[in-house]
């Protein structure tokens, strides 16, 4: 029991970040339909800001946070501006290979300018680990759990509160008509960009500070995934990518400690290709029929 | 047959006088090992690219685990000329490469061409390629991560040259038999296709089978030519590295895709000391490729002796 719970445990923070990084997926593939292949390396870019502003600057926490959040959803703007909206009418194939070159101009820049080594992401606190009835759980488990926790509940609070969060949903919907009635469909698909890579920069943290190493190509596999976690959820859908985040950390977590760590990733692929084939609409997504 | 005589008969002159022109300047020595090791590389990208070509230009569908299909082929190679390194050895290999290949691309594409399109078919082949890898990582009989060394070197050139010539003849000759203007249906409108009686799935998968066995092939040149192989060469890195050919040169132009594998493969060797800088200007290319001329350099025209007959027979008369 104890061991299952630890494993939990460990599922959790896992699945935390796979959830902040499925969300991006998530959200931009419902409002533009595009597998954003460089979500992934947005994460990464948000992993080395944090790395550079707390070894340079010695920034804490929440600031690091917050830097590394903005730098990705600049990034992420930046991006969308240059590489994907010049071919807003092009065919879905086209854009697919531009996000596919955009990640690979980010990893091998990155590679470029910083080197390809791995490198240490620098102890932002004291690692403390708590006893609680034979369960270790550290401080730095917590605070990403809880981090996680607040950036998707603030998340569903844009989503559904804000007139942004409501112009998101119209344009996801149906463009034209949200065009129709007022809403600037290039600066809500800039917002949605920015909302989702916000959350990737702050995955990429995260996730230096719970393996504590970062190199320029740590975004690829987290990447691919994040995004079998947004479709396991039902792509679109903000539950159902948190949702299927947790249950690919619980997986891959359930593999590592059954003795199968080395075909953990294959399990992931294996989980995306039956999903796709026998319940292609995810957990909450909705069923849509082609139509003639 | 009897019409296209002509064009057949000039286009096997053209591959022995190319096989007798890289014989010579080897001779000569203007080809020296490092050229011919470049040639060689060009070679291969151009049996993986225009297989790729085939799947994603011809039959429209996007698959990005062509690098999965390279790695049956290679270690099927490594694996078997480690035991008979001998030519016969290095042929059954081949086979049984393909073979295996054909084999794992049936399953993959039933289970995924019947229900995906697009995107989310590219993402699946791209899973699929990846279980492949994975399982190849933790073998013990491929070496696992490590990779295997030593592998005999039993074929040169002049393979390569032949398969290059084989594997492109057998893939024009698809594309232009009915089968292939039923692929080529299927790519231009899926649900007219399967209104005209054209099963569309298993055009598809078709094309996805043949693709994956040329893929097959070149995974067993790289293997028994570079000698060494990892399961990390075959990534998806290298999955888009050959996508990069096929998009470059045209997706549906098997002329684009050999400029676009010499261009590539000649700017590799050039720039060969640039490391990451180059791959930064492959991938700012590309992008710049999707956005100004997304149809690559040469879209979907063809080279063909035929039109090129008919061009100077019409300025002859005119």
């Amino acid at each position: 029991m104890q061991i299952v719970l630890q494993q939990i445990i460990n599922a959790l923070s896992l699945g935390s970040i796979y959830a902040l990084l499925a969300l991006g997926y998530s959200m931009v593939y419902g409002i533009i339909k595009l597998i954003n292949f460089a979500h992934g390396d947005i994460y990464m870019l948000g992993a080395f800001c944090a790395y550079y502003v707390i070894s340079l600057w010695h920034f804490n926490f929440i600031t690091a946070l917050l830097t590394a959040m903005i730098v990705s959803a600049l990034a992420g703007v930046v991006i969308e501006y240059f590489a994907y909206r010049p071919l807003r009418k092009s065919p879905r194939i086209a854009v697919l290979i531009t996000a596919i070159g955009v990640s690979f101009l980010l990893e091998n820049g990155m590679s470029y300018l910083v080197g390809s080594n791995a490198r240490s992401f620098p102890q932002v606190m004291e690692q403390v680990n708590y006893n609680i009835g034979g369960i270790v759980i550290s401080n730095i488990q917590i605070l990403i759990l809880a981090t996680a926790l607040i950036l998707m509940v603030l998340l569903q609070v844009i989503i559904k509160k804000t007139k942004m969060g409501r112009a998101m949903r119209a344009v996801s919907v149906d463009p034209d008509a949200a065009e129709l009635v007022g809403v600037n469909v290039n600066h809500t698909i800039s917002f949605t960009f920015a909302l989702g890579s916000a959350l990737a920069g702050a995955g990429g943290i995260l996730i230096g500070m719970y393996y504590n190493q970062i190199d320029p190509l740590m975004g690829m596999t987290p990447g691919i995934k994040a995004f079998v976690a947004a479709v396991l959820g039902g792509i679109g859908s903000v539950p159902g990518a948190s949702l299927g985040g947790f249950l690919i950390g619980i997986l891959e977590t359930f593999f590592q400690s059954i003795g199968l760590s080395a075909y953990k990733d294959a399990v992931v692929y294996f989980v995306l290709i039956v999903i796709l084939l026998f319940l292609p609409a995810g957990i909450f997504g909705k069923n849509t029929k082609e139509k003639v | 047959m009897k019409a296209n005589l002509k064009y057949i008969l000039s286009w096997l002159v053209i591959m022995i006088a190319g096989f007798y022109l890289i014989n010579a300047l080897i001779m000569v020595g203007v080809i020296d090992d490092f050229i011919e090791n470049m040639l060689v590389t060009i070679g291969i990208n151009i049996i993986l690219a225009t297989g790729l070509n085939l799947i994603i230009g011809f039959s429209g569908q996007f698959s990005l685990g062509h690098a999965g299909f390279m790695a049956i082929g290679a270690y099927a190679t490594a694996i078997i000329t480690q035991h008979v390194s001998t030519e016969l050895g290095f042929i059954v290999s081949l086979l049984v490469g393909m073979a295996l290949a054909a084999l794992i691309a049936l399953v993959v594409g039933t289970a995924t061409f019947t229900r995906l399109k697009g995107d989310y078919l590219a993402i699946a082949t791209l899973g699929a390629a990846e279980i492949i890898r994975n399982i190849i990582n933790n073998l013990k009989i491929t070496g696992g991560s490590a990779g295997m060394f030593n592998i005999p070197q039993l074929c040169s050139w002049p393979t390569v040259y032949i398969l290059v010539c084989l594997t492109t003849l057998v893939l024009m000759n698809f594309i232009k038999s009915k089968n292939g203007r039923a692929i080529k249906a299927v790519r231009e409108d899926e649900i007219a296709a399967e209104a005209m009686g054209i099963n569309t799935t298993k055009w598809k998968v078709a094309a996805f089978v043949i693709g994956a066995t040329t893929a097959a092939i070149a995974g067993s040149l790289h293997a028994s030519y570079i000698q060494t192989i990892s399961p990390s060469n075959f990534g998806i890195m290298e999955s888009i590295s050959i996508l990069v050919i096929v998009v470059l040169g045209g997706v549906g132009s098997m002329t684009g895709t050999f400029l676009a594998a010499v261009v590539l493969g000649v700017l590799d060797t050039v720039l060969q000391n640039f490391g990451a800088l180059r791959m930064v200007i492959y991938a700012i290319a590309l992008i710049l490729i999707m956005i100004f001329k997304p149809s690559g350099l040469l879209g979907n025209w063809e080279f063909s002796l035929k039109n090129l007959g008919k061009h100077f027979g019409k300025k002859e008369r005119g």
